[in-house]
């Protein structure tokens, strides 16, 4: 489903990406971890398509097609989605109907008739029971006034009502208490299926207890140094990154 | 200083002031001539503004006035407003017909007088109330078009709502400024809202493509007694040709409730919005929300100007602003809080978005407060759409421009939100949805 290779990134002329290579096929789940400032967002804003970051070298291949020549809102509706580690509040946008108009686009783009108002109506409920959303959310401007929590619970919501394909989830899970954690979870759980993939994005191995990832890696100084099951998330958890750093600079 | 202007229109302002003060059978309360006088005699000292006086430093005059006009003829007999369209046409109320200032009794439809009753200023002139609003003491010096104004005027209406009287619909006044060659309209409308009373008048504008330059100076007295709402709504849109100075001035009394709604979309080349509220009284809301889309070579001026004299009023600024190709817009405010008014509330706030690299916007809030329990505040911003908000809209499949329209539409309708005419909030959302995705496609 995707394949990065050897991919580099800058921003500002700083090189944030450096060499990273990464294969996710459908269904799979991948966690991502390491330090903060060590390109974990970065990744995510560049799979996402967004512009500040300019690849300078190598590629990055979804469903056979080149991600990188694609404008973000065509990778969205291609089905790669990001939830965002800071989600933006924007005052005046109502959240409802914002987001029936991203799925009239997706719906367009997929060739699918656009939802009648009670469908839409009807899946709206249904998704934000899956991920208990507060329906009086749904109404309200996005994110504006939202807590932490609250927006990161958006995010998840949304991603049940685009359905999309990739996934990616930047450190969804920080500033969530464990009741949410585990709803978060529950809902990527629900949602997941041999078609779809995700990538989640973690500095902690909590999550990881309630979504079982299939590989885990460690990503350091914009690049992927380390690689394996989820028994690596457990020892990273133990030993703390330091271990890998020293790890690393000895071999 | 006089001039400065075309020496056809200069000649024209002196003969028509002799025409107002020497006229025979004209009626001229002795205090009309003494108001007249002090403000002719200033305005031939001093002429239009210009950029050296600090009240009209971004906005020069000059090339909007320099033009042969003739003032108030009347070459339009033949104009049938029935067949003209303006904005806002399709709203209901009480259409209240003004050729060039003049009412027309004829095309209007005059409310029941039990309601309210609507007459040529003219007519009034002895009548306490109105002698009471015009011999005001007035800032010539800070708007030298007033004094033109005052010298000059011999249209406008004069609108009466009795007393604990409800207006059951809009009284909507319809300024058509029409002519054959270039008109220079000047009228006063003088506006009492009794005690106790309820009201809404909406103000439209309407000039023919087709026709020369049409410049409309007018100024509006309005009163709002103890315990009366008055919502004043301006639906500023016309044809490039239509060039403006409207000049505002409202003396609220306690209890009374006046919000302004001022609202500039592409079409006239030139608009100054003067807007001066006097909070006279106790217990005092004022609330002013402005709009202004600009393009081409626009250039609009708001300012506003808010007196708390009393204790526990409340005033309310928000005014913002979309600018695109080369137009220009100006936002000046300014709060005054006595040493008296304790327990104000004062705020103010100018945001405004820059779509194009060649406009420009000149913003300056100013408060002065001379109480120390109040609750004040001012604040202006100018900027381009946020990118991190359009990467997010974008992130979740909308188009770029859909992504564009969506925050503008949230930055504008923030405004028009506060309308609580609902008909007048839905067609100004179409027309802003319209206008800017003509801008940003
Ligand atoms: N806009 C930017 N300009 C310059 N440097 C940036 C910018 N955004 C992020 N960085 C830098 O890129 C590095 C990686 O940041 P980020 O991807 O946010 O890390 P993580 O998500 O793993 O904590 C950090 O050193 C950060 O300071
Ligand atoms: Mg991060």
């Amino acid at each position: 489903m995707l394949q990065i290779k050897n991919l580099h990134a800058t921003i500002d002329g700083n090189q944030i990406i450096n060499g990273l290579n990464l294969e996710v096929k459908p269904g799979e789940i991948h966690a991502i971890m390491g330090p903060n400032g060590s390109g974990k967002s970065s990744l995510a804003s560049v799979l996402a398509g967004r512009e500040e970051f300019e690849v300078t070298d190598g590629t990055v291949t979804y469903k056979g097609m080149d991600l990188l020549d694609m404008d973000p809102e065509i990778r969205a509706r291609e089905g790669v989605f990001l939830a965002f580690q800071y989600p933006v509040e924007i005052p005046g946008v109502s959240n409802i109907s914002f987001l029936k108009t991203a799925l009239d686009e997706i719906r367009e783009h997929r060739k699918q008739e656009p939802l009648s108002a009670r469908d839409f109506l009807n899946r709206t409920r249904e998704m934000q029971k899956l991920v208990q959303f507060d329906s009086a959310l749904t109404n309200r401007s996005l994110n504006e006034g939202f807590s932490g929590g609250e927006k990161k619970r958006n995010e998840i919501f949304q991603m049940a009502m685009l359905d999309p394909s990739l996934a990616i989830l930047d450190e969804t899970d920080s500033g969530l208490d464990i009741d949410a954690l585990r709803i978060v979870a529950d809902g990527v759980n629900k949602l997941h299926t041999p078609e779809k993939a995700f990538i989640i994005i973690t500095h902690y191995q909590r999550l990881l207890e309630y979504i079982v990832p299939d590989f885990v890696h460690v990503l350091s100084g914009g690049k992927i140094v380390r690689s394996g099951d989820k028994s690596l998330a457990l020892e990273l958890e133990e030993k703390g990154y330091d271990w890998l750093r020293e790890e690393i600079a000895t071999s | 200083m006089l001039a400065q202007i075309d020496v056809d229109f200069r000649t024209q302002i002196i003969n028509d002031y002799q025409g107002v003060s020497e006229c025979k059978i004209c009626d001229k309360p002795e205090y009309l001539a003494r108001i007249r006088e002090v403000a002719f005699n200033f305005f031939q000292k001093n002429g239009f503004p210009t950029q050296k006086n600090e009240e009209w430093k971004y906005t020069p005059v000059k090339p909007y006035i320099n033009e042969p006009f003739d003032i108030d003829k009347d070459k339009s007999q033949t104009f049938d407003p029935s067949q003209a369209n303006y904005f806002g046409q399709h709203l209901p109320g009480y259409k209240i017909v003004l050729i060039n200032g003049k009412l027309s009794v004829e095309h209007s439809q005059i409310p029941d007088a039990a309601l309210c009753t609507i007459q040529p200023v003219m007519d009034v002139l002895r009548k306490p109330e109105v002698q009471e609003r015009l011999t005001k003491s007035r800032n010539y010096r800070n708007n030298p078009f007033l004094a033109m104004n005052t010298a000059l005027f011999t249209r406008g209406v004069f609108i009466h709502i009795p007393k604990n009287t409800q207006v059951d619909k809009p009284i909507h006044l319809i300024h058509y400024e029409v002519g054959e060659g270039k008109q220079f309209n000047i009228s006063k409308n003088i506006i009492i809202s009794e005690s106790g009373s309820e009201a809404e008048i909406i103000e439209s504008y309407y000039h023919d493509y087709n026709d020369a330059v049409s410049f409309r100076n007018s100024s509006t007295e309005i009163l709002v007694e103890p315990n009366a709402v008055l919502d004043h709504i301006k639906l500023q849109k016309s044809d490039h040709n239509l060039r403006m100075v409207e000049h505002t001035e409202v003396e609220q009394k306690e209890d009374s409730l006046y919000n302004n709604y001022t609202f500039t979309l592409p079409g006239m080349r030139f608009v100054r919005n003067n807007l001066n509220i006097e909070l006279d009284g106790s217990n005092i809301e004022s609330h002013m929300y402005g709009l202004y889309l600009t393009n081409e070579d626009q250039l609009v001026d708001n300012h506003t100007l808010v007196n708390h004299k009393e204790p526990n009023c409340e005033s309310n600024q928000l005014y913002k602003g979309i600018l695109t190709d080369k137009s220009r817009a100006v936002f000046n405010g300014k709060v005054y809080v006595h040493s008296i008014a304790q327990k104000t509330n004062a705020f103010q706030q100018n945001n405004n978005i820059l779509f194009s690299d060649n406009a420009t916007i000149y913003t300056k809030p100013q408060l002065e407060i001379f109480a120390d329990d109040v609750k004040c505040s001012h604040g202006s911003t100018i900027g381009q759409l946020d990118d991190e908000a359009l990467f997010y809209l974008r992130a979740r499949g909308l188009s770029k421009t859909d992504a564009q329209s969506l925050l503008v539409n949230a930055f504008a309708f923030d405004v028009t939100e506060k309308l609580r005419d609902e008909e007048i909030k839905a067609m100004l959302n179409e027309e802003i949805d319209q206008v800017m995705s003509g801008v940003i496609s």
